[in-house]
């Protein structure tokens, strides 16, 4: 659950970097998703090293989602009746929602693979071939946007818990200081990664980005 | 103080249990929560019932032994146990929800009290150092760290009585077992075992049916003794070096 949860984060932190070359304009951006293709050429095939990445995450995925099910089928047989009354003391939020906020963000990973890379779809219904106009239609789309930054809301609350869990976890937090400094770089990733992924849609939707 | 309790019930273990109300009157301020049932019971035994069955023994918040989740939180809302916890923290007229610990290792035995061996048969799988009997060996010959000891001092104030089983959104006791691992890994005396006894308990803990940790962080909030989080962390490392080991 850890190591592909640290998997993720270094992805979703390249993968943001990659959406803020939207800023640079349609230039820009489109060479960088080129450039993802072209990477490791002549050495690799086109598109290699992208897929290289992809079954790394792919793989990620599955371990993640299984030790997942895993502790939560054990959780629900570790607790057969439950309290009539309960109080939570002093855990976060994000931590008590890390399955339900990982079930969103799972259908969100669907809906989104299918929106910029499988198929393609283009709710708008313009041009699909060239990823920064797709991006653009797309996030013109004000509800498209709200789709969008409620998975980031949901990603921030995931981030916030996993990545104190994940340090804690890999046995990094033995101390009350890098306690605080792992529930710190929860905090930190969070915003940055949540942060920027929403820039992109919130200025297109203002016409910044356009 | 007048108060109304909604106190779980249960005859035995495979009877279905529910949670009854009860009024009681004339609660001091000064008694303590096992006071407060122990003054119920005379008034159910006055009038013929079967007085509430709840676990106690020192009464004075060493042995572990009281347990109750009061109002959805473990040993109620102070940090301390049940023995310890005194009316004072309620007030005239509230409605007080008491229920066993909830968990698939700790069975219920009745009403209010549960069955916490599997703590023991943890404890039994890797919980312990070995030590030759005889004469004690001269204590300055196996110089311990300060600093180690005092962590070693600080966890081993853990009592047993499950309150971070009870409190864990996962039924875990993962703060249970990081305190002993903690404890004994810190001491000279625990290394010869060090990774053998993180690998059995793990094992032990997990075929007694308590869940797995997911660092939410409510048992270290509930533990009357104030064990910290670190411990589970401590515990992750240990059990990553043994498997690093091969064990």
């Amino acid at each position: 659950m850890a190591v592909s949860g640290l998997v993720f984060i270094g992805f979703v932190l390249s993968h943001m970097y990659g959406n803020l070359k939207a800023l640079s304009g349609e230039l820009a951006f489109n060479e960088y998703a080129e450039h993802l293709r072209t990477l490791g050429e002549p050495l690799l095939p086109y598109s290699g090293l992208l897929w290289i990445i992809r079954v790394g995450l792919i793989v990620s995925l599955v371990v993640h989602v299984g030790s997942a099910v895993v502790l939560a089928r054990r959780a629900h047989a570790a607790r057969p009746v439950k309290y009539a009354n309960r109080k939570y003391k002093n855990s976060s939020f994000s931590s008590r929602t890390m399955r339900w906020g990982g079930l969103t963000i799972l259908v969100f990973l669907i809906w989104h693979l299918l929106n910029f890379t499988i198929v393609k779809i283009n709710p708008a219904g313009g041009e699909t071939n060239n990823p920064y106009r797709l991006m653009v239609d797309t996030f013109d789309l004000w509800w498209m946007t709200l789709i969008y930054l409620a998975a980031m809301a949901a990603l921030a609350l995931h981030l916030h818990h996993g990545t104190f869990s994940a340090l804690q976890t890999l046995g990094l937090t033995n101390t009350a200081a890098a306690r605080s400094r792992a529930r710190a770089a929860g905090w930190v990733l969070a915003v940055v990664v949540a942060g920027g992924f929403s820039l992109v849609p919130i200025f297109t939707l203002l016409g910044v980005i356009s | 103080m007048r108060l109304t309790l909604k106190i779980w019930r249960q005859q035995n273990a495979s009877a279905p249990g529910a949670m009854k109300t009860y009024d009681l009157d004339g609660v001091s301020t000064d008694m303590s929560f096992l006071e407060m049932l122990d003054v119920l019971n005379e008034q159910l035994q006055s009038q013929g019932e079967e007085p509430v069955a709840f676990d106690h023994d020192c009464r004075e918040g060493i042995c572990g032994s009281c347990s109750l989740m009061i109002n959805g939180q473990a040993h109620g809302p102070e940090v301390t146990t049940t023995c310890q916890l005194h009316m004072r923290s309620f007030k005239d007229g509230d409605t007080i929800t008491v229920e066993p610990w909830r968990a698939a290792g700790f069975p219920v035995v009745k009403d209010l009290v549960v069955d916490r061996s599997a703590f023991d048969r943890i404890i039994q799988a890797g919980g312990f150092i070995s030590a030759n009997t005889g004469s004690a060996p001269e204590a300055n010959s196996v110089p311990a760290p300060r600093d180690k000891a005092m962590r070693a001092f600080d966890v081993a104030t853990c009592i047993g009585c499950g309150a971070c089983v009870a409190s864990c959104p996962n039924g875990s006791a993962s703060l249970f077992m990081g305190a002993k691992i903690t404890h004994l890994g810190e001491l000279p005396q625990g290394q010869p075992e060090r990774y053998s006894r993180v690998v059995d308990m793990v094992a032990q803990h997990d075929a007694e049916g308590f869940g797995g940790c997911t660092n939410i962080g409510e048992c270290a909030a509930a533990c009357p003794k104030g064990i910290p989080l670190d411990v589970i962390s401590q515990l992750n490392r240990d059990l990553r070096d043994a498997l690093r080991q091969g064990r």
